[in-house]
Formats: C-alpha cells, structure tokens, sequence
C-alpha cells in the first residue's frame, strides 16, 4: 500500500479568510459534482469516448490555478475538466464539448481530452503524455522575447516524468530560463501502473534540482498547502523569470477512465486516501473553526446543483456540427 | 557574379539569403536549430548570422529535437516566428510526435482557435554515402499528414523564396532542402523573393511525355530531359515542388498535353509521393493515358554506404532515359 506519508501543515483559518475558503471549496465540489454527473452521462452514452475523471485531485487544480493571472498561458492532460473549471471556463460550454457538440468549448472536435478556450488562454487538453511540456516552454519563451510579464502553467502527471519529453523540456526551460510553472500531479499511477515500477527514483522533486529548477513537494489533498506553495512558486516564476516545479502528491479516487477495472491497486489503499479527501478536508476545517455553516454548505451544494443541471441542460440543447464543416480548420481560412 | 538581371550563387547562399532577409524584415522571426550559431550552421547555411542578428535571434538548441520543436510549436502559439531547423531529416522522426500530434492537430482540434503558424526546415537527400541512418527520404511521411504544408526545394529560387512565404503563412509548414544541392550554382533573378507556395513548376515545356519529380531528383529528370532531346523526344519536366496539399491543375493540364506520364523520387517506391500522384491521375485522367502511369523509385533496402550501391539504390537520370525511351517504344 502506498499513501504519501506527508506532514499537513494545520491551517488556522480566520472570518476573514472565509471568502476565500467558500471559493475553494465551492470549485471543488463544483469539479466532483461536474464530473459524478459526466460518468453519469457516460454511462448513458451521452458522453463518448475516453472519459479521465479528476476526482480526489481537486485541490490541486484550484490550489494552483486560484493564483494565476488572466494573460497567464495554461496547458493541461487528458485529465483537465478540473484544469478547465477551475479557470472559469464556462461548465455548459465544456459539457457541450463532452457531449460533442458544436457549442463545445472546441466545437466538439476534441470531447472530453481536449478542451481549449482562446479567452481564458487554456491550451488544452493534451492527450500525448508530456507533448506539452515543450510547447509551454516555448510559450514561456515567447514571453520572454516579448518581454511579457505573464507565465505559463504546465499540468503533468508523474507519468509524464518518465518520458523524454520531459527531460527535454526541464533542460530547455532552465538553460533559456523562461517563466514556466510545472505542477506535477503525483497520484502515484500511470494509468495502471505504479510508481515504483515506472521510476528508479520515485520522489518526483529530487528530479527538478537535477536542471537546476528550483522545485517543491506539497500535500496535493490539501488545497490550502497547495495554494499558498503556488502563490509563492508563481510569484518566484514572474519576478525571477524562471522554471519553477512543484510536485503536488495526490491521489484518483477513481478509475483511470471508464475501460478501467482497477486491477492493480486494493480497495484499501483506495478508502485510505479516501480520508484525506481534500473537500472534506476543507470543509471540516472551516466548521471546526466555526467560519462555516450547515446553512452555506447547502447553499454551496444547491447552486453546483443547479450550475451542474445548466450546463447538462446547455449541452443536450447543443447541436452537431454541419458535416459540410468537417473540414474546416485543418488549414486556416484566412492568411493572417 | 551579376549578369544583368541574373546573379550566379550557391544553393547555400539562396537559403542563407531567404532566412537573412527573414530576419530583417519582423523580428518575431527567429532561427532555432542545433549547431546554428556558434557553429555557423552544419552545412555552413548559417554562417556569421549569429554575429549578425544576435543569440535572441540566432539561438543554439541542444540535441533535444522533441524539445525544442515543441518549444517552437509554443512560441508560435504565443505570437513569435519561429523558424525551426533540424538539421537533417534524419532526426526529425524524434520530433514526429510534435509535428503530427501537435502542430498539425491544434488549429482543428480547438475548433479553429489555435493555429500555429511555425516554420521547420530540414536538410535532405541522398546521394553522399551518408549509409542507412543519414540518407533517408522521408518526404512521403510528413506530405502523409493532414494539417502541415509540406515544400520540397529543388530549385535555388524555392530554396531562396519558399521560406519567406512559408513565414507568412498562419500554418505549420515542412520545408524540406537537399544537402546534395548546396554547392551547386544557379542563376536566379536579382529580385527573387517570396514565391508561390501552391503550385506546381513546369520546369520544362515538352509534347511527348511528363517526367514528374521533386526535390534534387528533379535535376536528374531535367539532365534526362536534354539528352532525350538529343534523340528527338521532347519532355515535358515538372517539379512538384508542394508535396501537401498537392497540385493537382499542374499535373492534369501536363498529363492532357503528353498523354504519358514518368513519376521519378528518391523515397522507397511503396507508398511514395509517386504512388499518390499515380493514383490522383487515374481517378482524374486514365482515359488520357496512352499507356500506364510508370514509377521509378529508390530501391526498398536501407541505403547502403559503398557509392555503387548506392547509386544502384537511387534512379538514375540514365534509368529516366531508359524508361522514358522504353515507354515510347524508341529505337
């Protein structure tokens, strides 16, 4: 059995930080909800295809993400839904993606693997495991020519840390040194295959150092710890102008995508991690510290509810692309 | 040498040409590629740029093909010019992964959002007992995959203007360029520039049959070409010089006019460009056809490095002549 064995630093909350905790929280469970309601749906096969659900990790695209700035770039996985709510990307429109129709956030080209929205800056939705991590360095890149002040935010499990690509792109972001934030997803499986039988070295952080980057683990359940290593590394990212990885260790609830039959983990390993689920952890946190009401979380679950119901009723609504337009956007249409 | 409204350079000089005037005309242009600067380039195509424009402009990369085409796919993204040089072909199969499953998927897959306007030349060819790892013609792989522009220069005006097109273009485009050409002169216009990257060249007018060809084969069609004028046939010689998306108009007017059609490459002869064409001209022109639609291709066996089996591996103008002088019953 495998569960990180990590100190959580206790977070004393005040009134004051009760905004933000009913934020987090709010976009957490808005991400389970979204996505208890997509396997639903798939199941129903309203949703095709693959479908990678994020459950459990939550506070890691929120910890992160909460501290980015709008002209920031951000790239994700095959395992992005989290990625893509928790950067404002509108929930009916990335359904509609799922269902495959052409009010999806990518005209119902990509599905659930690969989401993209121009106006957020979110480049997907990556399906080749560590394909992106060169092309968010040269996007960081691009910001340093243009002497830009954003940064650009890379999502990749620990699987990715074993492909070439990887290497290749710590090297490149430290030898050019380019404002790039990569966020490791440690859940510890490469779809079904554990760390230790992926990696000689299976702490993921003694890897960044190796280039030169300055790198951090954190308890990815806790989306307080998450945030505040975040706000520290981006903030490090934009005024040094350089790579920066942070190791969030986490853990899917889930199976890797609805083919799966978890045949390579037990049951016990799973409800053991189960308690560190980072909603409850949160919530529990602020009624402990009497800084939440019975009364707001139900406020809290009533509005996803509803936000979760508008976005499903948003995509059946949707329509299907023309078939004349299948061809349309493997070339540009107008030289720019 | 300037003669008139002609000037006489190398192949290497026409490149070197292009990517100069590039540079000075956006400086969101910039070149990446491995040994490109302090080296002064691996076939010296780069040379003293470095001192010229500046390592911002004229960056050294490490041998991380992956890497750095996929930086280049990001800085395209994010508004910049890249021109991105593998140094051969060769290589490029470990950057196969960002050009077909990033550069040629995103602009369709965002659903129009993203398109990537990033150029990649390469150096190419056979024909210089490189052996099996450095003599491969993989032309046919990338002009496979939809989304690229894939240009073969066989001429010094291509291999001068191609790029400058190829940058304004707003999608990734494959330049491939022939080592085999670079010490080779020509004669191009004063004034060459920017050309035509949509179609194909008629590089020479002829009546009897079409010998269609691109990259540096397209010389050994042409040599061929005058030595069948020799003996009073007149062929008609065409570089593709667009290997996706292909030309068809070019071709087809050709094929109505010669009724006879030679299709010559380097690549391996099973799915070829040559195979593509072949079939384009049978579902568009079989009843122009005076006879099958002939191919000849490299040899299927990884290139050996001895210079005769070498030259036994590629066609040569002498088995263009023999084709051609076959298909027209000759003599």
């Amino acid at each position: 059995m495998i569960v990180m064995d990590q100190e959580t630093e206790i977070q004393i909350l005040t009134a004051s930080d009760r905004d933000r905790g009913l934020q987090l929280l709010y976009q957490m469970k808005l991400i389970r909800r979204f996505e208890e309601k997509s396997a639903e749906l798939y199941s129903k096969e309203k949703i095709r295809g693959f479908l990678h659900l994020y459950v459990g990790e939550e506070a890691v695209a929120v910890g992160v993400i909460q501290n980015l700035t709008a002209d920031d770039n951000l790239l994700s996985t095959y395992r992005e839904h989290g990625h893509a709510l928790a950067r404002g990307i509108n929930p009916g429109s990335i359904m509609a993606e799922m269902y495959g129709k052409v009010q999806g956030c990518s005209r119902g080209r990509g599905g659930s693997m690969h989401l993209f929205d121009a106006a957020t800056k979110f480049y997907g939705g990556n399906a080749i495991v560590a394909g992106h991590l060169a092309m968010a360095v040269g996007m960081a890149l691009a910001s340093k020519k243009q002497k830009k002040n954003n940064i650009t935010c890379c999502f990749f499990g620990e699987g990715a840390a074993a492909e070439g690509e990887f290497h290749e792109a710590m090297n490149l972001a430290a030898l050019w040194s380019v404002p790039v934030l990569f966020v490791c997803e440690n859940n510890l499986y490469a779809m079904g295959t554990a760390i230790r039988y992926s990696h000689s070295v299976v702490e993921i952080e003694k890897k960044g150092p190796a280039y030169g980057i300055e790198t951090e683990a954190v308890d990815g359940m806790n989306v307080l710890s998450v945030q505040k290593a975040a706000k520290l590394a981006i903030e490090k990212v934009r005024t040094a102008g350089k790579p920066f990885l942070l190791v969030c260790n986490t853990y899917r609830f889930r199976a890797h995508s609805m083919f799966d039959a978890e045949l390579y983990r037990d049951k016990s390993e799973v409800e053991e991690w189960k308690k560190k689920d980072p909603i409850s952890q949160l919530q529990n946190l602020m009624s402990n510290q009497d800084i939440i009401s019975l009364k707001d979380i139900d406020e809290i679950n009533e509005k996803i509810e509803s936000e979760v119901l508008k976005a499903v009723e948003f995509a059946e609504k949707g329509t299907w692309e023309p078939v004349e337009d299948l061809k349309k956007f493997v070339y540009s249409e107008a030289r720019i | 040498m300037n003669t008139g409204n002609f000037i006489k350079i190398t192949y290497r000089e026409a490149i070197k040409q292009g990517i100069r005037e590039a540079l000075q005309k956006d400086e969101n242009i910039f070149l990446m590629g491995e040994d490109v600067g302090h080296y002064g380039g691996a076939f010296a195509v780069s040379k003293g740029l470095l001192q010229e424009f500046g390592s911002e402009r004229i960056m050294d990369v490490p041998l991380s093909e992956s890497g750095f085409v996929g930086a280049g796919i990001g800085a395209a993204l994010s508004g910049m010019r890249p021109i991105v040089e593998i140094m051969t072909v060769n290589f490029s199969l470990l950057a196969m992964d960002q050009i077909a499953n990033n550069a040629a998927t995103l602009l369709h897959m965002s659903g129009g959002q993203f398109n990537v306007p990033l150029v990649i030349r390469m150096g190419c060819g056979i024909g210089r007992q490189l052996a099996a790892q450095h003599s491969h013609s993989w032309e046919p792989l990338f002009a496979h995959i939809a989304g690229l522009k894939v240009l073969a220069a066989g001429t010094h005006e291509d291999a001068r203007g191609m790029l400058l097109t190829a940058l304004d273009d707003p999608d990734p485009v494959i330049i491939f360029e022939y080592t085999f050409l670079l010490n080779k002169e020509a004669e191009i216009p004063t004034t060459a520039g920017a050309v035509d990257i949509t179609k194909a060249k008629v590089l020479r007018q002829g009546t009897d049959i079409s010998i269609i060809s691109y990259g540096a084969c397209i010389h050994k069609a042409l040599d061929a070409a005058k030595e069948l004028a020799t003996a009073g046939i007149n062929a008609e010689v065409i570089d593709l010089r667009i290997l996706r998306p292909i030309d068809d108009s070019t071709i087809l007017t050709s094929v109505k006019k010669t009724n006879k059609v030679l299709l010559v490459e380097d690549a391996w002869a099973s799915l070829n460009v040559s195979s593509e064409i072949s079939a384009r001209i049978m579902e568009n022109a079989f009843y122009e056809l005076d006879l099958p639609v002939q191919r000849l291709s490299g040899v299927e066996v990884p290139i050996p490095y001895p210079k005769h089996l070498e030259d036994a591996a590629l066609p040569q103008t002498s088995d263009i002549i023999n084709q051609v002088k076959k298909m027209l019953q000759y003599g």
